[in-house]
């Protein structure tokens, strides 16, 4: 079985246990997603909390397959450098997209999505309606 | 008019000055904050200064482009993009003229405060770095100790508001009474012009 047409999924978070885990529960929610190219890209560089621009260069290079990158953020720094990096231009894979979504529902709506070969439009859109899904 | 070797002294200027009041920024950065932001800069700007050491940089654009994405790269909060994004839109603003005017550098700071706002969705008033930046612009055209001032009351001026964005905004009124540490660290990027200006 061949993924190179999955969109791949960047989670970013200011903890890298957080990044990871929730990598591991949308992975392990979607039907499929074994294939789905995720990567975390949590903390800094040193393992403390804050966002690392290299680390989120690095995880969106490792998971692009040619049909898109979506990155989901949680807040602050993970969402500034992730706008800053997209304006730079040439750091992040062309097709990398910031996605305004929340990030553990978005990440299992994004990696469901992007396990049934769905492309990036349809990630991203799947990812921000879990905005919607109300608890309460 | 202001060459590359200007642009340099500014950011060796404002390396030695974040150097200095890392402590202080990172105090005014614990009550309403993580307390990370004298640390979190100094590591930037250590990154710049070696970065300016290393790699050849023949116009202002250049120099503020290079230091931007060291600031991205290495400061880790949300600080690296911010003043990441300054520098760099003001360098790209600049262009490849090899000499600046005051002028013409007013105006590409001006582009560069701009994109900062547009990035964090920050506007006057809510307790950031723009409070200081945007007197600063405004002043900028009666020269860099102006400027200075401008920006050094910018960021007093802060104390009294209720932050709106970033980490300090969950406070709610409990961040009132405290100075924004980002409006205290760009008083001093602006202040290191002076110093620059002067040699």
């Amino acid at each position: 079985m061949s993924d190179e047409k999955l969109v791949g999924i960047v989670l970013v978070s200011h903890s890298a246990a957080v990044a990871t885990a929730v990598a591991e529960l949308a992975k392990g929610l979607a039907g499929g997603g074994a294939a789905v190219p995720v990567a975390a890209a949590g903390g800094t560089e040193g393992g403390g909390l804050g966002t690392s621009a290299e680390l989120v260069a690095a995880a969106a290079a490792s998971v692009d397959r040619g049909a898109g990158v979506a990155l989901l953020t949680d807040l602050g720094s993970a969402v500034l450098t992730v706008k800053a990096l997209l304006a730079e231009g040439d750091e992040l894979p062309g097709s990398a997209r910031l996605v305004d979504a929340p990030f553990v529902e978005g990440a299992v709506a994004a990696v469901v999505t992007a396990a049934t070969g769905a492309d990036l439009d349809a990630v991203t859109a799947a990812a921000s309606e879990a905005y919607a899904y109300r608890k309460v | 008019m202001l060459d590359a070797d200007f642009f340099r002294r500014w950011m060796t200027a404002t390396a030695a000055s974040v150097h200095r009041e890392a402590d202080r920024l990172t105090a005014l950065d614990s009550p309403i904050g993580d307390a990370d932001h004298g640390s979190n800069l100094q590591r930037g700007f250590t990154a710049v200064t070696a970065a300016l050491e290393k790699e050849e940089t023949d116009t202002p654009g250049a120099v503020l482009v290079l230091a931007g994405r060291q600031l991205i790269s290495t400061v880790g909060g949300a600080s690296g993009p911010l003043y990441g994004t300054l520098l760099r839109r003001t360098g790209k603003a600049l262009g490849d003229a090899a000499e600046v005017s005051e002028a013409e550098f007013a105006e590409a700071l001006r582009a560069g405060v701009d994109a900062v706002m547009q990035l964090g969705g920050a506007a006057p008033g809510d307790k950031t770095m723009i409070d200081a930046l945007v007197p600063a612009v405004a002043a900028l055209g009666d020269g860099f100790g102006a400027a200075g001032t401008a920006a050094e009351r910018g960021a007093e001026a802060t104390t009294p508001l209720q932050a709106r964005k970033g980490r300090a905004s969950y406070l709610g009124e409990r961040s009132i009474g405290h100075q924004d540490p980002g409006a205290t660290s760009s008083a001093l990027l602006i202040a290191a012009l002076g110093e620059a200006g002067g040699k």
